[in-house]
Order: structure tokens, then C-alpha cells, then sequence
């Protein structure tokens, strides 16, 4: 196969094809959603899930089949799939079952930047991590190997410039793996305490035995160098820190968990200062010293925000002097043409208190709306506005609205919808949804309220607002904010005098998915001979 | 080792094809048989705000990220992008700025990305080569891209 130069997430992509993958699915999420993309280009099966937690079981119940699995999210989509990802280490699988977590450090798109290597330790799973394109392919397909043989989801950690990051990459000659099937074992996937207590047994050992493959596994890599200075390293940190220190030796972590202690051990012992130089949390350094193992670990300073070389340099020289920094630049801000800001405007002009989400309209925080009050999690929105309804003088109640993207509110908007009507305020509540027909931030991907697949072909349709009137809110009502800003701002105005549920569907495409929307639904349409849109499944 | 690979870093705002540019860079040090590695943050890109994207090539490239004050080039799509860019740059650097190229003149006003690449190619070969060999170099360099234009 030819060298290419391709992302990290294109690397992958092309190792689940190669790999024998029968099913990709995730929710998108930056730094990971081109992964399913490129997999659905090359011909894989590709499809996105409502949420992480959701993908996770498809992908779950594939490889019980005995199918190859593939689930993409970013590190925050593994706390919202973390529930099934636990037990899945006790039930294990038939086929293979790859998780990618790809973790965001210093949040170039995110709303934090948590360290997910903690996972594979509390969760008791197999992590591989990359440092490039070439490491991402080999080390996803070494992901699927691995999974397959001992019979045990992987989790392939990668970071925002290994996922997006371009290097050269070259490919191998595709597996031949077995066609899913069925096999019955009821002791091993369903976890009562009768069962799962054996299960849990059951995945220590296994785990000491993949610890004993890690130790002999020469993924990791060993360079004999400087005895002097000896620097245990692992993901895209391993590419800087030989850069920074060419001439010390080296030992490049690939296997994450379960960690060749021994392997390190001798490395440590064969230096005279054994240093880790890691990004993140000192997850490495920690574990490092809970077995014994002698290690200096960079400066606090360092776990916050990316690493590069200069920083290296820094964490090898000890030094604590302040960090050169650019001039600011300018931030991102929603699109001139943006149906969001009538939104903001009438938000802003009403006094309202708002909680919001994650999407592009969490952008309506920066001037001249400053229009969110609360940003926390996905579907966050809902609960957070319940919250404040429940508790704030009546005066204040009243002003509370919750706003939610339309992927959003798939993703997890729908639970606070349940929540809304369960546990409504005095006062009522007032939702809006801002669908602007596609997950807009993360680059414009398709989700269930969209009727159209992860490829943009025909699917099942999931109305919002039919959603709403199901669960009972008592006003629903659907505006083009564009269309008639004065209507929503008079509809809003009414809907918060009132003590009842109100559900606002602002609906209006986004301006940067308008025309692919149009060429796609018109591809359906003459496909199908004139049915518009998505199906009524 | 690090010293052979040249380092240069594009900046522009969202929407302005920084992203592009540096691909085709990258591309072209790709097919010249050169390692290459390339590091951006997407995302927000398309929002506006400030874009950066690192190319590095040479014999072999480690680290996929340029170092604050190494950059050899940097390529600036946007007159507000220049000064908040500038410390990227290494003493001596070359900077390719959103002016130097007539927007006027341009076919059309989103190609000024492909146009300051044509600078850059441009100083790269200055920078590469002793200045008696400029003039030949870039009748060469002339000559190689009408050749595959009249492909």
C-alpha cells in the first residue's frame, strides 16, 4: 500500500477498515468526530448515536455478536458513556470492541480538559496511546488484536494533536476476521451479583495476564541514549521530548494500562535521574511510585495545558521561569448570518437567566450578548435551569430560561425534558431549542433529528417538538427566528408570564450547513421520487 | 537534526483557508520525499476567530508542533493576525504578509491562501540557495510550473 499523509483520526479510520470492522458508531465530538467520517468514506459501516452512553451498547452488542467494534467520542463523551464502559470490562466480548477517547489537553474545544488515561485504571480496561498517524494505525489495529484475544474492550486514548496532527502513515494488507455470531453465555454477560462477583475475579486475572504481555510487547519503544537522563514518555509528548533532548535514553510508553512496571523498573534503574515527562494529570509518575519505582515527575505548572517542545525543555531543565505567550488573537464568534442572534438579542433585552449548553450558540457568551449564565455539560441545560427555578425568588424564577442545541437536546436534552414535566417549578419553565438543523460546532454532522445517516442518505426522522407534546408540555410551539424575530420576542415575552411548561423550537438551518442540507435532502428526494426529507419510521 | 527541518507556521482567521494552504504545503514537502508533519486545531475554525497551522519538513521531523520564536516562515492571511503571530518567528525569519499581494488583483478574494504560498514558495527557494543562483532558480522554478500546467 502507498504512504500517505493523513490526521490521526484518518489513520484510524483506515486501521478499523483494514482491521475487519463491521460497525463504527459514536457521537461527534472535536477532537474525534472525522474518525466515523473517514471510516464511512472508505466504505466502512458508520453511524452516529444519539450519545456516547447509547454507542457504546450498539457497539457492545456487536461485539457480543461477535462482531469487530469501533466507538468514537471525546474524553468528556466517555463520563456520559462511562455506566455500560465498567461492566463491559466484566462481561468482556466475543468479537473486539475498540473505544477511542479522544481527550482535549488545554481545551482547544472543550469545557474541560480531563485526563481520560484515569479510566483505564478505574475501569480496569486496556489503553494503547499514539504519538502520531503511523502509531494510531498501528496501535488500532494492535487495539483490535488485542481485544480479540483476550477477549476485553480496549480503550485507545489520543489527544487533540495526534487526532488532527498530519504525518505520514503507511498501510497494511487488510485482516480476515470471522463473521459475527452468536454464543450464549449467560454467566458472562449478565452481570447479577451471582455473576458478576466471579466476573470481576475474572478480570483481574485477565488483566495480570495482558500485564505480562505489555511487559513483553514491543510496541513500547526503548532507546539507548544518555545514562545521565533516562525519560519515560508517552503519547504525543514521546514526539517532543525526543526533540527536546535528543541525546538521552528513552522509554516510549505505548501500553498505558496495564503498565510493564518491571519493563520500567530496569529502565529507571539503568539511569541516573529517571524523569516523566507526561501531559496531563501525573497519572504515569503516580503509578510509578505506588510500585516502587523511583521516579521525578515534571512540575505542577505542567499539568495544566498542552505540552511542547519548549515546555520539555522546560520540565528537563527544572525550570520555573514564566512561559513565553502570543498576544491573544482573535476569539471564534457565531457567524455574522447566525439565526441565533435574535435569540440573544431578545434573551438579552428580556433580562433573562439564562443556562445554557454546548454547541455554537455557547458562543453567545462573548460580547455583545454575554447570553449564557451556565455552560456545564451536554443536556445540561434543562436540570440547571430546573434547578434555579426551584430555588430563586419567585421574581427571579421567572427570568430562568433553559436553551439547547438540537444534537444537544437529542444527545441528552431529552432526560431534563422528562425531568421538566416530572418535577415542574411553581412557575413553569421555558425551553428553547435552537435547531438549526445539524450538529453545527463539531463540523456539521447529522444526528436522529435530522432523518438523515451519518453518510447523508435517507433515515429515521425524530421530531423535537413531537417529543415535547409527547412527554406532555404544554406549549409547544415552532418559530423561524430569522423570519419574524418580533413574533419569537412577543412568544417568548408570553410564555414567560405564564406558570406552565413551554417549549420554544427556534428552527432555522445554520447558515454554514444550509446548502449541503438542500443538496442532500434534493439527493433523497430524487432517490426516493419526492419524498422530502427524512422517512417516518 | 532539528536544524535541517524547516519550520513554517500559517495564520489567518476562520474561514480564510489557512487550514488549505497549509495542507498543499504539507502535500507538496510530502511528495518531495521529505518526512512531514503538521499540527492545527480545528474546531472552531470555521467561527472566525484566529487560526494557526504548523508544517514542519526535513529529513525527520519529531515534534508535529512549531516552537514559539522557530518558525522559518510564517505565512499571514490576515492584516489583524500579523502582530499577534510575530513572536513565532525566528530571528531572521521571513514573514509573508496579507499585503504583500494585491487583494485587487486576485481572481478571486479567497484565493489570497494559494497566492502568498506562491510567495512563500518564492522566498524558500531565495532562502534555500546562494543569491548568484536566484535568478537561474527561479526561471526553473517558472519553467517546472508551466510545465505542469500544460499537463
Amino acid at each position: 500500500m502507498e504512504r500517505r499523509l493523513v490526521s490521526g483520526d484518518e489513520a484510524v479510520a483506515a486501521a478499523a477498515f483494514d482491521g475487519g470492522v463491521h460497525l463504527g458508531t459514536g457521537y461527534p465530538g472535536t477532537p474525534s468526530t472525522e474518525i466515523l467520517e473517514n471510516f464511512s468514506r472508505l466504505g466502512g459501516r458508520a453511524q452516529w448515536a444519539p450519545n456516547e452512553k447509547v454507542a457504546l451498547e450498539v457497539g457492545l452488542g456487536a461485539a457480543y455478536g461477535g462482531a469487530r467494534a469501533l466507538v468514537t467520542m471525546k474524553h468528556v463523551g466517555v463520563n456520559v458513556a462511562a455506566d455500560p464502559l465498567f461492566t463491559a470490562a466484566y462481561t468482556g466480548v466475543s468479537g473486539a470492541l475498540v473505544v477511542i477517547s479522544a481527550d482535549d489537553p488545554g481545551m482547544a474545544s472543550s469545557q474541560n480538559e480531563q485526563d481520560n488515561r484515569h479510566y483505564a485504571l478505574a475501569a480496569g480496561l486496556p489503553m494503547l496511546e499514539p504519538s502520531d498517524s503511523q502509531e494510531a494505525y498501528d496501535l488500532a489495529l494492535a487495539a483490535f488484536e488485542l481485544s480479540a484475544q483476550f477477549r476485553i474492550p480496549v480503550i485507545l486514548r489520543m489527544t487533540t494533536r495526534v487526532c488532527h496532527g498530519k504525518s505520514i502513515v503507511q498501510r497494511r494488507a487488510p485482516v480476515t476476521v470471522k463473521a459475527p455470531a452468536f454464543e450464549r453465555d449467560i454467566a458472562g454477560r449478565v452481570m447479577i451479583p451471582a455473576f458478576a462477583r466471579p466476573a470481576h475475579r475474572k478480570l483481574r486475572a485477565k488483566l495480570a495476564e495482558i500485564q505480562a504481555w505489555a511487559e513483553a510487547s514491543p510496541l513500547n519503544v526503548q532507546v539507548k541514549g544518555d545514562r545521565k537522563l533516562g525519560i519515560v514518555t508517552a503519547g504525543v509528548t514521546a514526539r517532543h521530548a525526543r526533540e527536546a533532548v535528543p541525546g538521552a535514553s528513552f522509554l516510549e510508553l505505548k501500553t498505558i494500562y496495564p503498565l510493564p512496571l518491571e519493563k520500567i523498573r530496569a529502565f529507571a534503574a539503568s539511569v541516573e535521574r529517571c524523569l516523566v515527562v507526561e501531559e496531563g494529570d501525573p497519572f504515569l509518575a503516580d503509578r510509578f511510585r505506588a510500585a516502587g519505582i523511583a521516579v521525578e515527575a515534571k512540575a505542577e505548572a505542567f499539568r495544566f495545558g498542552e505540552l511542547n517542545v519548549d515546555r520539555v525543555r522546560r520540565i528537563v531543565a527544572r525550570d520555573s521561569s514564566p512561559e513565553p505567550v502570543l498576544p491573544k488573537g482573535k476569539p471564534p464568534a457565531l457567524c455574522e448570518a447566525c439565526p441565533y442572534h435574535p435569540v440573544f438579542a431578545s434573551l438579552r433585552k428580556l433580562d433573562c437567566i439564562v443556562a445554557g449548553d454546548i454547541g455554537c450558540y455557547t458562543l453567545g457568551v462573548a460580547p455583545p450578548y454575554q447570553g449564557l449564565d451556565t455552560c456545564v455539560a451536554m443536556g445540561a441545560s434543562l436540570g440547571v435551569g430546573l434547578g434555579l427555578r426551584h430555588v430563586l425568588p419567585e421574581k427571579d424564577a421567572r427570568r430562568v430560561v433553559s436553551i439547547i442545541g438540537d444534537s444537544t437536546f437529542i444527545h441528552t436534552g431529552v432526560n431534563g425534558l422528562i425531568e421538566m414535566v416530572y418535577n415542574p417549578p411553581a412557575t413553569g419553565h421555558v425551553l428553547i431549542v435552537l435547531d438549526n438543523g445539524t450538529t453545527a460546532m463539531t463540523g456539521q454532522q447529522e444526528h436522529a433529528g435530522t432523518g438523515r445517516s451519518l453518510d447523508h442518505d435517507q433515515a429515521g426522522k425524530v421530531s423535537i417538538e413531537g417529543l415535547g407534546r409527547a412527554v406532555g408540555v404544554k406549549n409547544v410551539d415552532v418559530v423561524d427566528p430569522i423570519e419574524d424575530p418580533a413574533g419569537f420576542e412577543k412568544l417568548l415575552v408570553d410564555r414567560l408570564g405564564r406558570s406552565e411548561l413551554s417549549m420554544i423550537v427556534s428552527r432555522r438551518a445554520c447558515i454554514l450547513a444550509a446548502a449541503d442540507i438542500r443538496k442532500w435532502d434534493k439527493a433523497i428526494a430524487d432517490k426516493c421520487g419526492g419524498c422530502a426529507g427524512g422517512a417516518d419510521v | 537534526m532539528s536544524s535541517q527541518v524547516v519550520n513554517v507556521v500559517v495564520a489567518g482567521l476562520g474561514g480564510q483557508g489557512a487550514i488549505k494552504a497549509s495542507d498543499i504545503l504539507a502535500d507538496v514537502a510530502f511528495r518531495a520525499g521529505l518526512d512531514v508533519k503538521k499540527a492545527e486545531v480545528h474546531g472552531m475554525s470555521q467561527r472566525g476567530g484566529s487560526v494557526t497551522s504548523d508544517v514542519r519538513f526535513g529529513p525527520h521531523v519529531e515534534s508535529p508542533m512549531v516552537t514559539i520564536g522557530e518558525a522559518d516562515f510564517l505565512v499571514v492571511l490576515a492584516p489583524s493576525e500579523v502582530e499577534v503571530t510575530r513572536p513565532l518567528l525566528k530571528a531572521g525569519g521571513t514573514l509573508i504578509p496579507p499585503d504583500l499581494v494585491d487583494e485587487k488583483a486576485l481572481p478571486n478574494r479567497k484565493s489570497l491562501n494559494v497566492a502568498l504560498l506562491g510567495a512563500l514558495w518564492y522566498e524558500a527557494v531565495k532562502a534555500a540557495l546562494p543569491p548568484h543562483l536566484h535568478a537561474v532558480n527561479e526561471k526553473a522554478f517558472q519553467l517546472g510550473r508551466a510545465a505542469a500546467g500544460a499537463k
